[in-house]
């Protein structure tokens, strides 16, 4: 083990419930901003929702049509791979359930595609069955453009990196295809629980 | 502006690991745009993992995620690489 | 299959802190021994991690201070306010605290003393740390590189080296300084006294310029940088070190 710093804290926070906490993680108080790329800044009028791939039509969404559908506000804790947990975030989005309402496919995985091109992989079953968003309001306010606005996708039983910021659209597979972070290190599935960071956990 | 990006120097400690040589001097040619570059002059953007951009056209032209012990290392946005003593 | 690459390892090596002292109200430098220390080049930095008793780690890069040569080696570093790693670098750390670093490491922003023509340093707060090794290693070498540096700080107390900074610009054939201050002059201040912009950045740097380094918070950087280019600076002669959107 690296060298102990005597006095050496950082700033999480220690009087977390054990329970909440996966293994590994520091709870912190902050929002960490982290990007893998310049923030985008697609204007409303030109931003959409589309669900492609393994379908039997193109689903499509303007912006209008999308903050028409009914959305929920949900609490959640968001585990970040690299290391912080933040409990009891306040989120408002669309369940993804009701995007893929009357969405007819034998696909059994999805991409998440996204504005600046950063993509995400998951199994369809993780994104439906109220475990999944396209948030656009965190904490009472519109989604900033720096933490993923206009919309990202929430998916708050697996790591933070899936749910993918500036989201797009979802693209239906019949096989897993590994995304941006899944193809160079980080683990095809994810589960904060059993530690899933990278290839081989 | 992006107040995130950081310089190429600042992926440096990581890229001696990945090359065993001081990389921010050596040129790199875009595989997006075709720019040329010296490796110190690429935009860092530090994520889940750490993301080299062309500082031109933006597209990806390295991608590092460490576990401490492994690494990965992504180079498919990297045309070519010149390391010049 | 098993891989059994052989990586020219840059180890983390182990830095006992030997002196702190206050450079302003919020800066303080770290003198440093770090044992088979390699030795650096001005404009370097490292990378510094500190562990927790429990494993919590945390990493930052610091600009080295100090020029090459020097038995210890120095980091000069601003307190942010909650800040991960600062905090305890400047607020806690004491001789005999020992943590780890890594490095040097940068080779694209390092001081040449003969690149062909004028230089133009330009920092902004604590960006001013590896044009001050930059400095520091001219005078050491007794360089005669024409030498301008432009300081930008929020005010005259919150000028890193400003005692030295002043002997240099009166005592060094070649190397002058100008400050902008931008929150708050002192009485009787002539100086500049605005962010840096086109038109101070057009009466301040040389006409030609065989190289610039721009050092500070990310929006400083680039407002600088273009600004240059603005001028009709080649951009490949403007080299920069971004220290994020806080500053070092």
């Amino acid at each position: 083990m690296p060298i102990v710093s005597r006095g050496f804290r950082g700033r999480r926070r220690d009087d977390a419930p054990r329970d909440r906490v996966p293994p590994g993680q520091y709870v912190t108080d902050d929002f960490p901003v982290l990007s893998a790329g310049p923030t985008p800044h697609t204007p409303l009028d030109e931003w959409d929702f589309t669900i492609v791939g393994e379908v039997d039509e193109q689903h499509r969404w303007t912006w209008d049509e999308f903050r028409a559908l009914p959305s929920e506000t949900i609490t959640v804790d968001i585990s970040c791979v690299t290391k912080w947990t933040k409990l009891d975030m306040v989120w408002e989005g669309v369940p993804v359930d009701a995007l893929l309402d009357g969405v007819e496919t034998s696909a059994e995985y999805v991409t998440a595609f996204c504005d600046g091109g950063y993509t995400t992989n998951l199994p369809l079953a993780d994104l439906t069955g109220g475990k999944a968003w396209i948030a656009s309001g965190y904490g009472g306010e519109p989604l900033e453009p720096e933490h993923g606005g206009p919309a990202r996708l929430l998916v708050p039983h697996l790591y933070f990196w899936k749910s993918a910021k500036w989201v797009r659209g979802l693209r239906l597979t019949e096989t897993d295809e590994p995304g941006f972070w899944e193809s160079n290190g980080y683990h095809i599935y994810g589960d904060p629980w059993k530690e899933q960071r990278y290839w081989g956990d | 502006m992006e107040a995130l990006r950081l310089d190429g120097n600042a992926a440096a400690g990581l890229l001696r690991e990945v090359f065993a040589a001081e990389v921010t001097t050596a040129v790199g040619t875009c595989d997006g745009c075709g720019a040329v570059e010296a490796v110190g002059a690429v935009h860092v953007y530090l994520a889940a993992g750490t993301v080299l951009r062309c500082p031109h056209c933006e597209a990806v032209v390295m991608k590092v995620v460490t576990d401490g012990e492994r690494i990965w290392i992504d180079l498919r946005g990297l045309r070519t690489l010149e390391l010049a003593p | 299959m098993e891989g059994t690459a052989v990586l020219g390892r840059l180890n983390w090596q182990v830095a006992e802190v030997a002196d702190v002292w206050p450079e302003t109200d919020r800066v303080k430098t770290l003198a440093l021994d770090v044992e088979g220390w390699p030795g650096h080049r001005a404009g370097q930095h490292v990378d510094v991690r500190l562990t927790a008793d429990d494993g919590y780690q945390a990493q930052r890069s610091y600009s080295i201070a100090s020029t090459a040569g020097g038995s210890r080696v120095e980091l000069t570093i601003e307190q942010i306010d909650d800040g991960e790693v600062s905090p305890y670098l400047t607020e806690e750390a004491r001789s005999g605290d020992r943590f780890e670093l890594r490095g040097p490491v940068g080779g694209y922003f390092v001081w040449d003393p003969n690149p062909g023509g004028s230089v133009l340093l330009v920092g902004g707060g604590s960006g001013v740390v590896p044009l001050m090794a930059m400095v520091r290693q001219r005078v050491a070498n007794g360089d005669t590189v024409r030498t301008r540096m432009l300081y930008s700080a929020r005010s005259w107390e919150d000028v890193i080296y400003r005692d030295e900074l002043e002997r240099h610009d009166q005592r060094v054939d070649g190397f002058e300084i100008v400050y902008t201050l931008t929150r708050e002059q002192p009485p009787g201040w002539k100086g500049y006294g605005r962010r840096v912009d086109r038109e101070l950045l057009a009466e301040v740097a040389p006409e030609e310029l065989a190289v610039a380094f721009v050092c500070g918070p990310t929006p400083f950087v680039e407002a600088v940088a273009e600004g240059l280019v603005g001028l009709g600076h080649e951009p490949a002669r403007i080299k920069t070190e971004r220290f994020g959107p806080t500053g070092g």
